[in-house]
């Protein structure tokens, strides 16, 4: 583990304000892109472009009333809503966002980002059961086998990248992609890890926790003000960071295409300027591709969801990765 | 430093298991052992060995507690109703500072940070993933391969149970 | 839960004699053919859907017994919507009731008048002019689009895909532009009158048509384009909610759902009223009885429509819209406004109305866009039917949803409500 620097004070608390912003934002541009796909215009009262219409959502949502059911189990139905924000916060930690600007390189990052999301579930699990109503049960039921079946296919996904790379330290996963990104030596398991990220993030069409159509509102069906906020939040920190692990993957983390075969040497912040910002610009790419899926596909069914988990993306992933290690190997051993 | 963060997190790992034991309620003991395995992580992490506490998270109180908690929420929730009452924030907020105050008692009684024996300095390099992975691949690869077959057989059994149709009369033979 | 005894485990607030009885229907339902399974998990719950759900379709109420997300049984409770229509027939004369006819299944008003007038032209000996029939069909058919449009819209949101009901919904405005320029409203059209319609097509009005008709097709094409290959859309469909040709005919279904389970029925076809006999269209069936095939019916269907319309507008004949005798129709306003006798048949026909013979009785259906839509009136000589009863086409139908329940899961029934695309309205009266 490295020593703790100013840097890694200084990245971290961009990176948390960033993200926290960020879920703002992609509110905002889930309803513009919604608008756009459905012929509509979308929020363009509250400021400029509606911009500030965020901020008056969350308003809206701090001044409503807070409803906790009756015969609910109170203090879980209080803690449930932190438990997303708080592992969505947690993920910025280890990610790089640029040529040295990362808050912390632990030897495990890769697993602790796995773990971290798989704390997640907790909250949508506990929220739905608290709620003592049928509907956020079946939901947060749902949520709990949906997050175990897709939680080995993302593993053994990203566990293909890390073949490359050697290390389960997220600069050297960013690093091996210098000339050739992941999705090019590995498409399959790119494939696997959106659809993954998918699923993980809880959105279309892996959205049946919440199923507005068939169970009302799932698991936050019984949650309103602030405790309905976070979980909402949450859901939009999931989808920035479901884009950022697949940018850092997959596609190169802060990396140019090919960079290492044409990109000169600059200055430090010269470099940092552009890190930072080809990273959010690829981020910005797939949070919309989140919010395009979303307006455009219908959602699956149960069973389906399982039987795409199960018996699709896990054989692949597996096939997948022993291929790869079996490549690899041969390559490290007998050609370079 | 340490050795405060290693009494609080000692004190609470025992203190959710225990809890976990005597709570009636099935939903809290379950959350209970998340609290003990994430303490149980932070232990880890003193000792230098992160891909335990990492993997201690992923796969105890990501995977398997959350399949506990699936089978726990359909098991029936009017029966539990009764027992909602009983809890509340003040005593689970009680329960976190009764855990701070004890420890910072048993640290005081203690008195002496040099209680714990300083980590020896190769423990940095053994609990890596590198480290773990070369003994568990050369050293013990014949166990690690009987306790995969071991696991594979005992999925396989749950996989027959689960498909299993229950049969009337079929357990009386 | 204890599914053997639910009862026991609810505390009805609300008619509580008819929630009981409800809960031990669906005790009993099957209970000849359940296996005595005793689950150690005990998984089971009785779901209440409804009425205020989101998905229903206005009020409809769904009790499933569930076992984990499978639906084991499934009760229906209908009525949450029920306004008495059929009796307040009874103190209106018959023009009176027309607009009340819109309200029942509101979303094609427009079938709704042409069924009314149909069946009380047919108890008074009523002729209605060439013209007007055409009229009455083209009304009729963009109805069935419209009624169609946002079936597709709502049952393909029920899937999850929310933007599709906004696309929908773009072209259904059309239609409604069109029903505003014919008629003067948009959605409760009231245009239909006994003897006839209430005045001829503008020419702004048959302009907008022809547009619709040349546009509309590209349209239905760019939904095929989107659903047809979907495969989400098309897993979740399939095989779901089976219903076969003989269990559909039992349970009585009616419209899209009976040709959808492969019986080729349709009332413009066997007993053309209007003039069905001088156009010539398909009756779309699908032989799979599945909800994909109730979806492949109505998109053909609105095909069909199209193909009906556009032959209208070719043969639409020169004549007057409605029937020039003062003792059976309203004259046309000219009269009205300038000559005597024209004010007192008007004054005549709002005050006591069309009189058919005293105990003559009369039952008249038409295909509307639900299914068989029939009227029965009772007469006893008055201006007022002495008994008038509807066969609504999404009751019929409902009916056949509770057998379509049992044994699929609860993202299914949604879908199923859907693809069955009942009206509460229609149903409850």
């Amino acid at each position: 583990m490295e020593p703790v620097t100013t840097t890694s004070y200084i990245v971290l608390g961009i990176a948390l304000f960033m993200l926290l912003n960020s879920a703002a934002l992609a509110v905002y541009a889930e309803r513009r892109v919604a608008a756009f796909i459905q012929n509509r215009w979308g929020p363009n009262r509250v400021g400029p472009y509606g911009l500030f219409q965020p901020i008056a959502d969350v308003v809206k949502l701090l001044l409503k009333e807070d409803v906790t059911p009756a015969r609910g189990f109170k203090t879980i139905h209080a803690i449930a809503p932190m438990i997303p924000v708080f592992t969505a916060l947690m993920t910025v930690a280890v990610i790089p966002f640029g040529d040295g600007l990362y808050a912390t390189d632990i030897n495990s990052g890769v697993l602790y980002i796995l773990a971290i999301n798989s704390l997640g579930v907790y909250g949508i699990t506990l929220g739905g059961w608290a709620s003592n109503s049928k509907y956020s049960l079946l939901g947060g039921l749902r949520a709990a086998a949906q997050m175990i079946s897709y939680e080995l296919p993302m593993g053994l996904a990203v566990a293909s990248c890390i073949l490359f790379a050697g290390s389960l330290s997220f600069i050297d996963v960013v690093n091996s992609q210098e000339v050739w990104w992941n999705v090019i030596r590995n498409p399959i398991a790119a494939v696997i890890f959106i659809v993954t990220a998918f699923a993980e993030a809880n959105r279309t069409p892996f959205d049946l926790p919440e199923a507005e159509h068939e169970l009302v509102g799932g698991y936050h069906t019984e949650y309103s003000s602030m405790k309905f906020g976070m979980f909402f939040l949450a859901e939009y920190m999931h989808v920035v960071v479901g884009s950022m692990l697949i940018t850092t993957f997959f596609f190169g983390g802060y990396h140019l295409p090919f960079a290492g075969l044409w990109l000169p040497e600059m200055g430090v912040t010269a470099k940092a300027i552009l890190d930072v910002s080809v990273f959010v610009l690829k981020t910005v790419f797939f949070a919309f591709l989140f919010i395009w899926v979303r307006w455009t596909i219908p959602r699956f069914k149960y069973n389906q969801v399982m039987k795409l988990g199960w018996k699709r993306l896990l054989p692949i992933s597996i096939f997948n990765f022993l291929g790869l290690a079996v490549i690899v190997y041969f390559w490290h051993h007998y050609i370079a | 430093m340490i050795t405060y963060i290693f009494v609080f997190l000692a004190v609470l790992a025992v203190a959710s298991a225990l809890a976990m034991v005597i709570s009636k309620n099935t939903v809290n003991s379950a959350l209970f052992l998340v609290l003990n395995m994430v303490s149980l992580a932070g232990l880890f992490l003193l000792l230098k060995a992160q891909f335990l506490a990492v993997i201690q998270i992923l796969v105890y109180a990501g995977a398997i507690m959350v399949l506990f908690l699936f089978v726990i929420m359909l098991l029936n929730v009017e029966d539990e109703e009764s027992l909602f009452s009983r809890f509340r924030v003040k005593y689970f907020v009680a329960f976190l500072v009764g855990i701070a105050v004890f420890s910072q008692l048993l640290y005081s009684i203690g008195s002496f940070s040099e209680m714990l024996p300083e980590v020896a300095p190769e423990m940095t390099e053994a609990g890596t993933v590198e480290a773990v992975g070369e003994v568990l691949y050369s050293q013990y690869l014949l166990p690690f391969h009987i306790i995969a077959l071991l696991l594979t057989a005992a999925v396989n059994g749950a996989l027959m149970i689960a498909q299993h149709k229950i049969k009337p009369g079929a357990s009386n033979d | 839960m204890d599914t053997k005894h639910i009862k026991n485990d609810v505390d009805p607030k609300f008619l509580k004699k008819h929630q009981e009885s409800l809960y031990d229907a669906l005790e009993d339902k099957h209970t000849t053919v359940e296996i005595l399974d005793e689950d150690p998990l005990n998984t089971k719950m009785v779901l209440n859907m409804g009425p205020q759900h989101p998905a229903t379709h206005g009020v409809l109420r769904l009790i499933l017994q569930l076992n984990g997300e499978l639906i084991e049984k499934a009760k229906l409770d209908i009525g949450y919507l029920h306004r008495g229509i059929e009796k307040i027939a009874e103190n209106k004369t018959y023009q009176e009731f027309m607009p009340y006819t819109d309200r029942t299944d509101y979303l094609s008003p427009y079938s709704n008048n042409v069924a009314f007038c149909t069946a009380v032209e047919k108890i008074a000996n009523v002729e209605v002019p060439e013209r007007a029939h055409y009229i009455r069909m083209i009304g009729s058919e963009l109805s069935r689009i419209s009624s169609h449009l946002l079936w597709l819209g709502t049952m393909v949101q029920d899937t999850g895909a929310v933007s599709f009901f906004l696309w929908t919904f773009r072209e259904r405005e059309k239609i409604y532009d069109i029903f505003d320029h014919i008629g003067g409203h948009r959605f409760t059209i009231s245009h239909a009158r006994i003897g006839g319609v209430a005045n001829d097509l503008t020419d702004d009005a048959l302009a907008m048509i022809k547009d619709f008709v040349n546009e509309f097709p590209q349209e239905l094409k760019d939904f095929h384009g989107l659903l047809d290959r979907n495969r989400i859309f098309f897993d979740r469909n399939r095989g779901v909610g089976v219903l076969p040709t003989e269990r559909a005919l039992e349970i009585g279904a009616t419209g899209p759902t009976l040709r959808g389970s492969g019986y080729a029925y349709d009332i413009r076809d066997f007993e053309p009223y209007a003039r069905y006999d001088e156009v010539e269209f398909e009756i779309p069936t699908r032989l799979e009885g599945d909800n994909l095939a109730r979806y492949y019916v109505r998109m053909e269907e609105m095909h069909e429509s199209i193909r009906i319309i556009r032959q209208c507008l070719d043969k639409l004949p020169k004549g007057p819209v409605r029937t020039d005798n003062a003792k059976q129709a309203y004259p046309s306003k000219d009269e009205v406004y300038y000559s005597m006798e024209g004010m007192i048949h008007d004054f005549m026909m709002t005050d006591t109305g069309i009189c058919p013979p005293e105990g003559s009785e009369s039952f008249h259906s038409i295909e509307a866009p639900k299914g068989e839509l029939g009227y029965f009136i009772q007469s006893n000589g008055t201006g007022h039917p002495w008994r008038l009863g509807i066969k609504s086409p999404s009751y019929a139908n409902l009916q056949a949803l509770e057998d379509m329940l049992d044994g699929e899961m609860v993202a299914d029934t949604v879908i199923m409500i859907g693809g069955v695309d009942p009206v509460m309205g229609d149903s409850d009266k």
